[in-house]
């Protein structure tokens, strides 16, 4: 007994963390990474990733000693027999039209896609039982995943890491459109990082900033890859990716200034120790464009270019775990300035006030080339007093055509001109310099369907009132009012009835 | 003791006398302590909050919810013992104005949502089945452990519910609602299959006291923040926010509590006074008979902290670091490697491999009991209409 209780603290030891430190290699690691990228639009872009990477063959081993990669996710995969597990939550929509193409989307809610390995006999059970444990883990919905909305689909979703045959009957997919993203799925998401939200660029991930934005989704990728260049044995990679796109106005206040201070309320200040490779790469490929420059301060000491998604691409690299990075403060905050030449637009607008005077809107926009712009104006239709109405009021009413004035550059530079030598239709306009000449166009005029009233209106209802008016209570009051006599059949001739009329004209009782 | 030798004979009497009342003193002190120790007679906590008010004006019944958890995460009951069951989404609203957040005091003082909370059951998952089947257990099997009540006989239960009530009743989500009578028996269920060693039940609706009333399970102690026939007040809102904020007798209930930490010795009674009707406009009322102890010896840690008692050892152990066992297994490893052919990824979108794919036969199912019905009434019909005498035609 007594012997038994050192070994047994000895073996308890052995799978603590004190082992990392010993000779032989470690078998887990991890690489951090935040991708900072300026949207066109004047928002900004923050992309995590955290990938834990296992060197080992989970379906072999029996597998007790769990360090970096996390134990309820490695459960999983030994009892479910997962060869890959996607699982994303997202709230918002990622809009390519304004801020470009993403590196990963993922649709609004929540999606769960899993392959399961060709050794499983009951795909159905093990994934309705594999969307429940999530479900307890996550906390999220995810039992409410059934045969009602999971598909398998025969054609995408090919498995994302190695595969040697592909079989559709083992892939799984389902999505619930109506699952909301909040802090109780960030944090059993964070509590599954190495550093959790201690240390490294997990500091930065503060709930009351994550979700103050136009786009959010977090996500974790379990798939096996190639452990070495020959390939020939698998590990297990783990990337857990958290995308955000903070908007100009509501979190920047319409200025594009940005820093990590003023996007996550946070600066980092240490590498996570357990990371062996911990960066912060901002995209700096509009760097050098004509008329607007980004600033980015500190300044990088390496870059990084190539392709991406199609396009050459430069990236800022900070490595936090170069020691000459986070300087004496002990902290990083990454700021982006946009340096523009100094603002000449210049933009004038009146309000209409009713029956006085009408809307006037002047702006001076400086168009880029190559490129459409397009003004708009919303208004509201409104109703009129019955007499302004002209006496066709279906025609419509006209809004005045607007009026553009340009200053367009020459392709070649003209001369001034003699006012009296020139022809008369080359001095419509003073030239000032040839580089450009001067243009006044204009636009259609607006011709606007106001709210008609029926003008015929008043009459039918003076009409139909009048009618059931009189024909209702008239009869009515009749009813009421008269009183009725009974009259005897007159008898007797013409003679006879000439005779009575004139006995009542004298008032005389008749025959 | 060595005190009393160095001493004169009077001194040494009055200063023996003074050690003797001490003494005793700590003695009863001891006793109290050991009565302590065993009177609650629980050794875990689990709470059970509920709330079952959808839609963004309930806003005030989802931060009474957060806030009573969080004073219970406070006083020490970790996340794996509470079941918090929230029917709509706050926080992450749309309507929101600072999302990620849900706040109990105007001007934004306090966000009671924070940065670790974990929402076991939420928004179409709150219904009175999943409520009741929490309470009994009798919960489907591949429901995953953070949804259960996994207590004891030896558990101290709080089971706190806000929302929309009435004389009886309890709505759930606009929907459906749960009765007292169906409450009472749930008690009773867990009660029989000893699944709490005592429980406290309180509610914040309208006209709260009638869910109490028909409690008979023993060692049930219940508090409501309204009589039958009255109606429970929100507090007070928030310009910003837009509504209501909190309720005002978990308003007061959250004051209270957040002068209690895990070492008070308040007791139950100081629960009771908690919001007089000054306040609460509503009269508070709470149920004991059916509770065996004193409500002033229950502590308020009882339930919404989690004591544990320890024992502190001063005795020192030594670890040794060995590393024989970890190297064989590393070595057992590189031994295994055999020369395999190379592994490679599969390709995303094979073109030509989808064209020609043929798809897929469907399983042959029998027809089921609706086509074979109708056959056999069709063929009931002929036989009935023409006569039996076809039949050795046919066979």
């Amino acid at each position: 007994m007594a012997a038994a209780m050192p070994l047994a603290l000895l073996v308890l030891l052995l799978l603590g963390p004190r082992g990392w430190c010993l000779a032989e290699p470690p078998r887990d690691s991890l690489r951090e990474e935040l991708v900072i990228t300026p949207l066109p639009s004047g928002d900004v872009a923050a992309t995590f990733q955290f990938r834990t990477r296992w060197d080992s063959e989970l379906q072999r081993e029996g597998v007790s000693h769990y360090r970096l990669f996390p134990k309820a996710l490695g459960q999983l995969i030994s009892k479910y027999s997962l060869r890959e597990l996607h699982l994303s939550f997202t709230q918002g929509f990622w809009r390519t039209r304004y801020w470009g193409p993403p590196f990963l989307q993922a649709p609004s809610g929540a999606e769960l896609w899993v392959w399961f390995q060709d050794t499983v006999t009951d795909v159905d059970k093990s994934w309705k039982e594999l969307s429940n444990v999530l479900s307890g883990i996550f906390c999220a919905s995810l039992n409410f995943i059934d045969s009602t909305n999971t598909v398998t689909p025969t054609a995408s979703f090919k498995p994302l890491g190695l595969a040697n045959d592909t079989d559709h009957y083992f892939l799984r997919y389902a999505v619930l459109p109506r699952e909301v993203v909040c802090t109780e799925n960030l944090t059993p998401w964070k509590k599954l990082l190495p550093c959790s939200s201690k240390a490294g660029l997990s500091v930065l991930l503060k709930a009351d900033r994550l979700f103050h934005t136009s786009y959010h989704s977090q996500a974790v990728h379990i798939r096996p890859v190639c452990r070495n260049a020959r390939c020939t044995s698998i590990s297990w990679e783990l990337r857990q990716t958290l995308s955000v796109v903070f908007d100009a106005f509501i979190t920047g206040q319409g200025k594009k200034d940005w820093s990590l201070f003023r996007m996550f309320s946070r600066t980092l200040t240490e590498p996570c120790p357990l990371a062996s490779e911990s960066r912060v790469y901002v995209d700096i490929t509009n760097y050098n464009q004509d008329n607007e420059t980004l600033e980015v301060n500190p300044p990088p000491t390496t870059t990084y270019q190539d392709i991406i998604l199609g396009t050459r691409k430069t990236y800022a690299i900070y490595d936090l775990l170069d020691t000459a990075m986070i300087n004496n403060s002990r902290n990083l905050n990454i700021q982006l300035k946009w340096k523009r030449p100094p603002e000449n637009g210049y933009i004038h607008y009146q309000p209409a006030q009713d029956r006085l005077q009408p809307h006037l809107l002047e702006m001076l926009i400086q168009l880029p080339a190559n490129s459409v712009t397009k003004v708009s104006i919303q208004f509201e239709r409104a109703l009129l007093k019955w007499t302004e109405y002209t006496p066709d009021p279906n025609h419509g009413f006209y809004v005045s055509p607007s009026v553009l004035s340009a200053l367009v550059p020459s392709v070649v530079a003209a001369k001034p001109v003699d006012w009296e030598e020139s022809p008369l239709f080359n001095s419509l306009f003073p030239v000032s310099d040839g580089s450009n000449y001067f243009v006044r166009l204009y636009t259609e005029p607006l011709l606007v369907n106001l709210p008609t009233p029926d003008f015929s209106m008043p009459y039918n209802v003076i009409c139909l009132t009048c009618t059931v008016v009189a024909v209702c209570y008239g009869s009515f009051y009749n009813l009421l009012t008269r009183t009725f006599h009974i009259e005897e059949p007159r008898t007797g001739g013409l003679a006879k009835r000439l005779a009575n009329l004139i006995r009542r004209a004298r008032g005389v009782p008749p025959l | 003791m060595a005190v009393t030798y160095c001493l004169s004979r009077p001194a040494t009497a009055l200063v023996a006398v003074l050690l003797l009342s001490f003494g005793s003193v700590a003695a009863s002190h001891i006793e109290d302590q050991a009565e302590q120790l065993f009177r609650s007679g629980h050794t875990n906590n689990w709470a059970v909050l509920v709330c079952t008010s959808r839609f963004w004006f309930n806003y005030r019944h989802v931060a009474n919810t957060l806030s009573v958890y969080r004073s219970v995460k406070r006083l020490g009951i970790p996340d794996s013992h509470i079941v918090l069951m929230l029917a709509d989404d706050m926080a992450c609203n749309p309507r929101n104005p600072k999302p990620a957040t849900v706040f109990s005091h105007k001007n934004m003082e306090l966000n009671v949502y924070g940065d670790d909370v974990e929402v076991d059951y939420r928004s179409y998952e709150v219904t009175v089945e999943n409520f009741l089947r929490v309470l009994t257990g009798r919960i489907p099997p591949s429901t995953p452990r953070s949804k259960r009540l996994l207590s004891d006989d030896r558990s101290n239960i709080l089971i706190y519910m806000t929302g929309h009530g009435g004389n009886g009743f309890l709505k759930f989500q606009d929907s459906e609602e749960i009765t007292n009578i169906e409450l009472a028996d749930a008690f009773e269920q867990m009660w029989q299959k000893r699944r709490y060693n005592e429980l406290l039940f309180i509610i914040d609706t309208c006209q709260g006291a009638s869910m109490y009333e028909r409690f008979y399970s023993p060692n049930i102690m219940a508090l409501a923040s309204s009589q039958v026939g009255e109606d429970s007040l929100s507090h007070q809102p928030d310009p910003a926010i837009g509504v209501h904020l909190m309720d005002r007798y978990t308003f007061y209930v959250l004051e209270f509590l957040e002068e209690i930490n895990p070492a008070s010795q308040t007791n139950m009674n100081d629960l009771f006074q908690v919001c007089p009707k000054s306040l609460c406009v509503s009269t508070p009322g709470h149920r004991t008979d059916l509770f065996q102890r004193d409500p002033k010896n229950v502590l308020i840690t009882d339930f919404f902290g989690s004591v544990r008692k320890v024992e502190i050892t001063t005795e020192t152990i030594n670890l040794q670091q060995g590393s024989e066992i970890m190297e064989s297994s590393y070595k057992e490893d590189q031994m295994d490697e055999e020369p395999v052919e190379p592994l490679k990824y599969a390709e995303q979108l094979p073109v030509a491999q989808i064209i020609h794919q043929k798809p897929k036969l469907k399983d042959w199912h029998p027809p089921g009991g609706f086509i074979l019905g109708l056959w056999a009434l069709i063929i009931m019909v002929f036989f009935k209409t023409y006569g039996i005498k076809h039949m050795k035609f046919i066979f």
